[in-house]
C-alpha cells in the first residue's frame, strides 16, 4: 500500500485511536459482532500492539438467532488467534421466549441486544469499549463522536457531546461512566471492503455470493438458515443466488442478489451499485430516526 | 488502489442559511457519492418538508438529528464521506449559530482546508469574518470563500467581484493579525443548482478560476507536517516479557528471543518529519539520549517512518520512557517549559478567569494548569484586541499558563500537533477550553524555587507543633469571625503559634487595591490562600475566616496547601 493512499492513511488513524484507548482504560473490551467491520478493527488491534496481543477481551454479544456461520466463524477466529472470548445472552429473554417473531423487530433488540448489552457491561466493569461503527451507515452516526462519552445508564446524549479537538480526547470520566470508541468512524463501506482485499483478511462466508433458501418479504430476499423461521401461510423457501451486505440476526437481515463469489468481486459491485448498505436492516426502517432513538437508550 | 491521493479533511462554515447543507448535499450528489434509496428519500423529503420549491433539497441530507430536524436549524457537526478517483474527502458540515462557535472550532482543529459560504446577495457578515479567524487561528492555510445564490443575483459579475474584495480584505487583515495563509480565493457558485461546483458553468463566462471540486483537489494537506521537526510522543508501551503468554500467535523466534527478559516498544504516531532506523534521539522531558533501533509498522519492519504513521520503536539500550514522553531528533527538539503563553478559545459555560487551575491535556501528557493572566480577547468581527479579564463561552483571546510541570512542546505554527492543547474541568470532567500555544514565558527560568536550607518540618519541630491552615467559611453574619476568635484563644491558651487571617483586615491592606467583582473576589481568595500556605510553611497554625463562594477557589486552596 502506498503510504499516500486513503487506506493507508485510514488504517494509521484508527491504530492511533486504539491505543489511546487502551491507554488511558481500566478495563477496555472490543465489541466483536462477526461482521465484516469487526473483522477489521480485529485486525488494526492487533497491528497496534503487536508482537502483544491487544491487551483486551472480546465480547460477542448473542441473541441466539445469528446465523449459523457467523458462531463458528467467531470460534475459529477466537481460538486461532489466542484471544479471550466473552459471549453473553439475556438469559431472562431466552427464558421467555423473545424472537423476532414473537416481539416484533423493536422490542427483540432492545431486550435481547440492548439489554444483554448493558447487562455484560455492567457486570464486568468495562469502560472503553471499542464497536465497529462507522459515520457512512446512518444519518445520526454522521453526528458520532469517536470518543463517545455514556453516562452510567449507558445512555448518548447527542446535545451533549464532548468536543474532540486534535488527536487529543477528554477520556477523563467518573467511576460507572464510560466511553464507546468507533475507531472505523471514518472508514466507508468500500474502505472496508479495500483494505480486507489488501490485508486478505478472513470473513464470514455470507458476505459472498452462494445459492442460499429464501423467501420473500416486502420486496427483500429473508433467509431460511434453520427450523425456527416462523414461514406464512404458502411461502415456500427457494434457491437463490444471494449474498449479504451486512450481517445481523438473520430473520431482520435481507439479502441481495449478487453474483459476487469473492472480495474482489464484492469491490466491483460496490463501486457500481447504487442502494446503501443499511436498506438491507430491517431495524432501520421500523420509525424515523430510528438509530438515534435506539442510541439514547443505549443500543450501540 | 484507488484514492492515490490519501485524504483531504476540509470544514464547510458560513451564516445559517447561507448554504452549506445544500453545497455538500450536492457535491455528494455530483461526484456520485449518493445512493439511490437515500436519493429516493431525499426526494421523497424535498417534496414534502423541502424549503427549495419543487427542485430537490439537498440540505435535507445534512440534517440528521432529529431534534434539529424539527428545530430547523443545524447543531452539531455532522460528518460526510466521499469518495473520488483522485482522493477521499471528509467534509465536516458545521453551524452557523454564534453559540456553536465551539464546534467549529473542533472541526477546524481537524481540517486543513475551509470552504466559508457567503451570500452572494448579503456580502459578507460578522459571521463570516468570525469563521475565516477561527478557521486561520486553528492553522488552516487554505480557505475558500464560496459565494453562493448566484442565481438570484443574477449572475452578475459585479456581485460577485463586490464579494470577492471584501473576502480579499479578510485576508489582509488577518495576515495584519499574524495569521498568513496560503491561499484564499473566491469563486462563485448556486449550491442550489451546482454552477461551478464541478464544472465550470457557462452563467459565469467572465468567471476564470476554478471550480470547487478542482480546488480541493490540488491542496496537498500533508505537506506541512511532514516538513516540519519529527516528533513521536509516546502512547503506550508494549511490554511482552519473554516467557509470558501475551505474544500474539505466530510471532518470531527474533522477537521473542529479545536480549533481556522483556520485550519494549514504544507505540506512537509519528505526527510529523521523519524517523529512520539508526537515527539518533533525545527523549523529552526526561533528556535520554538514544538511537532508534527498529521501527515497525504493525508486524512490518521498516526502514523509515514518516508524519502520520503509527508506528513502534525499539530503541538501543534499555530504559523506561512513558507515556507522554516524545521522541525527537537529537539536533531538533521541542521546547520543555511549564510557563507559556497560549491562544485559548473558551468552550464552557461558566466563564474562565485568572486563577483558576483545570486539567491539561495534549499530546506530550497531562497537568494542572493554572491560568494566571487573561491578557486580552479578540473581537471576532474586528480583528481587534480588547482588554479582558475573563473570558465568556465562544470567547478567543490570549492568556498566560502555568503549569504543574514541565511538558515538550512546539509553538503551534509551526506544529498542530504538539502545540495544541485541552483543558477540562476536574470536577464536571467537560471539556471547556483549548488552546495553541505561542511560545514559553522565560518566567520560568527566573524563579527557581529554593531548596536544600531550612526545611519546613524542622520550622515547625522548632515550635513543637504540626502546622496547618483552618479554613472557616460560610455567609456573611454567619459567625466565621467569631468561632475564629474564640479558636484562636484557645490555642493560644495551649501555648500554639497561631495567625488569624481576617477578612476585613486583609481587604484594608494587602487587598485593598481589589473590588468586589467576581474577579476580584477570586484573586481575594488566592491572595489569602497564598498568604495561609506561607504561614504554615513558617510553622505556623493559620486560621481565615472569608466568604469563599466558588468551589472552584476552594479547591484552589486545597490544592496550594
Ligand atoms: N436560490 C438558491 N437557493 C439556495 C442556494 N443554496 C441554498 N439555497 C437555499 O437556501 C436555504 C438554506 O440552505 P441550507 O443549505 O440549509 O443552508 P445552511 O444553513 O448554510 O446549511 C435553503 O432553502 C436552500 O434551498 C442557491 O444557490 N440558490
Amino acid at each position: 500500500m502506498n503510504k499516500t493512499d486513503a487506506l493507508h492513511l485510514l488504517e494509521h488513524e484508527s491504530i492511533r485511536i486504539i491505543r489511546e484507548a487502551v491507554a488511558e482504560a481500566e478495563r477496555p473490551v472490543m465489541l466483536y459482532s462477526i461482521g465484516k467491520d469487526s473483522s477489521v478493527m480485529l485486525r488494526l488491534a492487533l497491528k497496534a500492539f503487536f508482537p502483544m496481543k491487544p491487551p483486551f477481551p472480546l465480547l460477542h454479544v448473542d441473541t441466539t438467532w445469528k446465523f449459523r456461520e457467523m458462531i463458528s466463524f467467531r470460534d475459529e477466529t477466537a481460538a486461532r488467534l489466542g484471544i479471550e472470548l466473552i459471549t453473553c445472552s439475556n438469559e431472562e429473554g431466552l427464558r421467555q421466549g423473545v424472537t423476532p417473531f414473537s416481539h416484533g423487530c423493536r422490542a427483540y433488540t432492545e431486550i435481547m441486544k440492548t439489554d444483554a448489552l448493558r447487562q455484560a457491561l455492567d457486570s464486568r466493569g468495562f469502560d472503553m469499549i471499542f464497536g465497529g461503527a462507522r459515520r457512512d451507515e446512518e444519518k445520526s452516526r454522521a453526528k458520532e463522536r469517536i470518543f463517545s462519552f455514556r453516562d452510567g445508564g449507558h445512555r448518548w446524549d447527542p446535545r451533549g457531546q464532548r468536543p474532540e479537538l486534535w488527536s487529543i480526547p477528554n477520556l477523563t470520566k467518573n467511576r460507572g461512566e464510560s466511553f464507546r470508541v468507533f475507531p472505523l468512524s471514518n472508514w466507508t463501506e468500500l474502505d472496508i471492503w479495500r483494505y480486507i482485499a489488501h490485508e486478505r483478511i478472513p470473513v464470514v462466508p455470507l458476505y459472498f455470493a452462494a445459492q442460499r433458501p429464501v423467501v420473500e418479504r416486502n420486496g427483500q430476499w429473508i433467509m431460511v438458515d434453520d427450523e425456527r423461521m416462523e414461514l406464512a401461510p404458502g411461502e415456500m423457501p427457494r434457491m437463490k443466488l444471494v449474498r449479504f451486505r451486512t450481517l445481523g440476526c438473520y430473520p431482520l437481515t435481507a439479502a441481495v442478489e449478487s453474483r459476487a463469489a469473492t472480495v474482489e468481486d464484492v469491490i466491483l459491485e460496490l463501486e457500481s451499485v447504487r442502494t446503501s448498505e443499511r436498506a438491507g436492516r430491517l431495524i432501520d426502517f421500523d420509525q424515523a430516526g430510528s438509530m438515534e432513538k435506539k442510541k439514547q437508550e443505549g443500543y450501540f | 488502489m484507488k484514492n492515490g491521493n490519501g485524504i483531504l479533511r476540509f470544514l464547510a462554515c458560513g451564516s445559517v442559511d447561507d448554504g452549506k447543507s445544500t453545497l455538500i448535499g450536492h457535491l455528494l450528489h455530483l461526484t456520485g457519492n449518493l445512493y439511490d434509496d437515500h436519493l429516493r428519500i431525499l426526494q421523497e423529503e424535498s417534496a414534502r418538508i423541502g424549503t427549495a420549491g419543487g427542485v430537490t433539497d439537498y440540505s435535507l441530507l445534512l440534517d440528521g438529528l432529529m431534534a434539529e430536524r424539527e428545530q430547523g436549524i443545524t447543531i452539531d457537526v455532522a460528518y460526510r464521506y466521499f469518495d473520488t478517483p483522485g482522493r477521499k474527502f471528509i467534509v465536516a458540515d458545521t453551524p452557523g449559530h454564534e453559540h456553536y462557535t465551539r464546534n467549529m472550532a473542533t472541526a477546524a482543529s481537524q481540517c486543513s482546508a475551509a470552504l466559508i459560504l457567503v451570500d452572494a446577495c448579503r456580502g459578507v457578515m460578522p459571521q463570516t469574518r468570525r469563521h475565516a479567524l477561527i478557521c486561520a487561528l486553528m492553522g488552516i492555510r487554505h480557505l475558500l470563500f464560496v459565494v453562493n445564490k448566484m442565481d438570484i443575483a443574477g449572475w452578475a459579475e459585479h456581485v460577485f467581484r463586490n464579494v470577492e474584495a471584501q473576502c480579499g480584505l479578510i485576508a489582509g487583515e488577518l495576515k495584519h493579525f499574524g495569521l498568513s495563509l496560503a491561499e484564499c480565493v473566491a469563486v462563485p457558485v448556486s449550491a442550489l443548482h451546482g454552477d461551478n461546483l464541478v464544472a465550470l458553468s457557462q452563467k459565469t463566462f467572465w468567471y476564470e478560476g476554478t471550480t470547487v471540486m478542482e480546488w480541493l483537489q490540488r491542496i496537498r494537506p500533508r505537506a506541512r507536517m511532514e516538513r516540519a521537526a519529527p516528533r513521536l510522543p509516546v502512547q503506550y508501551v508494549i511490554k511482552v516479557a519473554r516467557s509470558g503468554n501475551a505474544w500474539q500467535n505466530g510471532v518470531g523466534e527474533k522477537i521473542r528471543n529479545w536480549d533481556t527478559g522483556t520485550y519494549r516498544s514504544y507505540a506512537g504516531t509519528l505526527v510529523s518529519g521523519r524517523l529512520k532506523q539508526g537515527d539518533r534521539v533525545v527523549v523529552l522531558p526526561s533528556g535520554l539520549r538514544t538511537r532508534v533501533n527498529e521501527i515497525w509498522c504493525g508486524d512490518l519492519e521498516v526502514q523509515e517512518a514518516t508524519a502520520g504513521m503509527a508506528v513502534s520503536l525499539t530503541l538501543e539500550g534499555e530504559h523506561d520512557i512513558v507515556r507522554g514522553e516524545v521522541i525527537a531528533p537529537e539536533d531538533d527538539t521541542p521546547e520543555v517549559a511549564h510557563l507559556f503563553k497560549a491562544q485559548l478559545v473558551w468552550m464552557d459555560e461558566q466563564p474562565l478567569y485568572a486563577g483558576r487551575h483545570y486539567l491539561f491535556k495534549s499530546l506530550t501528557g497531562t497537568a494542572t494548569a493554572e491560568i494566571i493572566r487573561i491578557r486580552n480577547r479578540i473581537d471576532p468581527a474586528t480583528y481587534q484586541r480588547l482588554a479582558a479579564d475573563h473570558f465568556s463561552l465562544n470567547d478567543i483571546g490570549e492568556a498566560e499558563m502555568a503549569l504543574s510541570r514541565p511538558i515538550p512542546f512546539d509553538p503551534y505554527h509551526k506544529n498542530r500537533e504538539t502545540g495544541g492543547f485541552i483543558l477540562t474541568d476536574r470536577l464536571s470532567n467537560k471539556t471547556v477550553g483549548c488552546g495553541m500555544i505561542m511560545h514559553a514565558m522565560r518566567r520560568a527560568g527566573n524563579v527557581h524555587w529554593q531548596f536544600g536550607e531550612v526545611e519546613r518540618g524542622e520550622r515547625a519541630a522548632i515550635k513543637g507543633q504540626k502546622p496547618c491552615v483552618v479554613w472557616l467559611t460560610g455567609l456573611s453574619g454567619a459567625g466565621k469571625s467569631t468561632i475564629a476568635n474564640c479558636l484562636e484563644r484557645k490555642l493560644h491558651g495551649l501555648g500554639r503559634h497561631t495567625m488569624l487571617l481576617d477578612g476585613d483586615n486583609i481587604r484594608h491592606g494587602l487587598n485593598k487595591d481589589l473590588g468586589f467583582t467576581e474577579a476580584g473576589r477570586i484573586e481575594n481568595i488566592r491572595r489569602i490562600g497564598e498568604v495561609a500556605k506561607l504561614m504554615a510553611d513558617a510553622g505556623l497554625i493559620a486560621i481565615t475566616a472569608f466568604i469563599s463562594p466558588f468551589r472552584a477557589e476552594r479547591d484552589m486552596v486545597r490544592r496550594l496547601l
